[in-house]
């Protein structure tokens, strides 16, 4: 029994604003349309009808990273396209986040040893939150990996901060 | 028409221009020919109704070390439905042969690949850049003596 229960009119529903932002985030994360390799057929995969990426509120591909929230790194990231990478990782804005899908961007897949032009982990460039093992993942677990972000970003406090926190820096 | 008549064909035109027949080798049967005079070569088997070698199907370089590194031709005659093959062997320490680029419009990229992978330099070609590796690579990564880089572009190359 709260103070303020039938204080308000039908309809009126009462939380914190860290709940509304982050339920809001949680339900929209759209990734940058950006496959590298075979990995990216079993992203496109994840997002057509049968498995429908949609249900989890990221279905929408944005052409341009200026309006994405995910990366979803699917693929063999070379040297070459790491540059190209990292650019379009500062493009997009905070907050944002990174999937590592499949072994070559998790730590240079078969290519780990011998491939001379081969990046040996995208988290050598970028930062990662969700890593995704497979080669390349089924479409199921990449939905988990949302999922798993989806849970993290719930969790986050972008209003209610705690009192001892370090204020937010921006890397550069 | 046989490889050997292919052979006497040209030696007739270009005298002592092809230098083996070679069958005796698992796959395509080749000629190996003087990569001085490439460009005659392949202007005579595009353009001799009796050759009519239209079609350059691939482009590739092998490296022998240590003296030598080979520029492939896969040729095809529409016309006659044959298939031809020509190997030039270039010195190793300085490869360098003629651009085909003028006469068969495709050799670009692949004279550009083979470049890029084995440091054969093409003269004549319009545009001798590398196609896959970035343009401030060092080294040609087909060639069997190449060193994988520690790093690039600060970026560290090690698992």
């Amino acid at each position: 029994m709260s103070p303020i229960e039938n204080h308000f009119e039908d309809g009126i529903l009462v939380t914190s604003l860290d709940t509304v932002i982050n339920w809001a985030r949680r339900s929209s994360v759209w990734p940058v349309t950006f496959g590298l390799a075979c990995c990216a057929i079993e992203m496109m995969c994840t997002g057509m009808s049968r498995y429908d990426i949609d249900r989890l509120g990221s279905g929408v591909f944005r052409a341009t990273p200026r309006q994405s929230d995910l990366m979803i790194v699917a693929g063999t990231v070379t040297h070459q396209m790491a540059s190209r990478l990292k650019l379009l990782y500062d493009q997009m804005p905070e907050p944002k986040w990174v999937i590592s899908m499949g072994s070559c961007s998790n730590a240079g897949g078969p290519y780990w040893e011998h491939g001379y032009s081969v990046l040996k982990g995208v988290d050598k460039v970028v930062p990662v939150d969700v890593y995704v093992t497979g080669c390349p993942p089924r479409p199921e677990a990449l939905m988990d990996a949302l999922i798993h972000l989806q849970n993290r970003i719930i969790k986050k406090r972008t209003i209610a901060r705690p009192r001892d926190a370090a204020p937010r820096t921006v890397e550069a | 028409m046989d490889l050997e008549a292919i052979a006497g064909k040209l030696n007739a035109r270009f005298p002592e221009v092809v230098k083996s027949v070679e069958t005796a080798h698992a796959g395509d049967p080749f000629l190996v020919i003087d990569p001085g005079r490439i460009l005659d070569v392949a202007k005579f088997l595009r353009d001799d109704p009796e050759m009519s070698f239209e079609w350059l199907m691939c482009l590739s370089g092998v490296d022998y070390p240590p003296e030598s590194i080979a520029v492939v031709y896969n040729l095809y005659s529409q016309t006659h439905g044959r298939r031809l093959t020509l190997k030039a062997l270039l010195d190793r320490n300085d490869p360098r042969i003629f651009s085909v680029e003028s006469v068969w419009r495709m050799a670009d990229w692949h004279e550009r690949e083979c470049y890029d992978m084995f440091g054969v330099v093409f003269d004549g070609h319009p545009d001798l850049r590398r196609i896959l590796l970035p343009f401030d690579w060092e080294g040609h990564p087909l060639r069997k003596d190449y060193v994988y880089p520690e790093s690039y572009r600060g970026v560290t190359n090690k698992p």
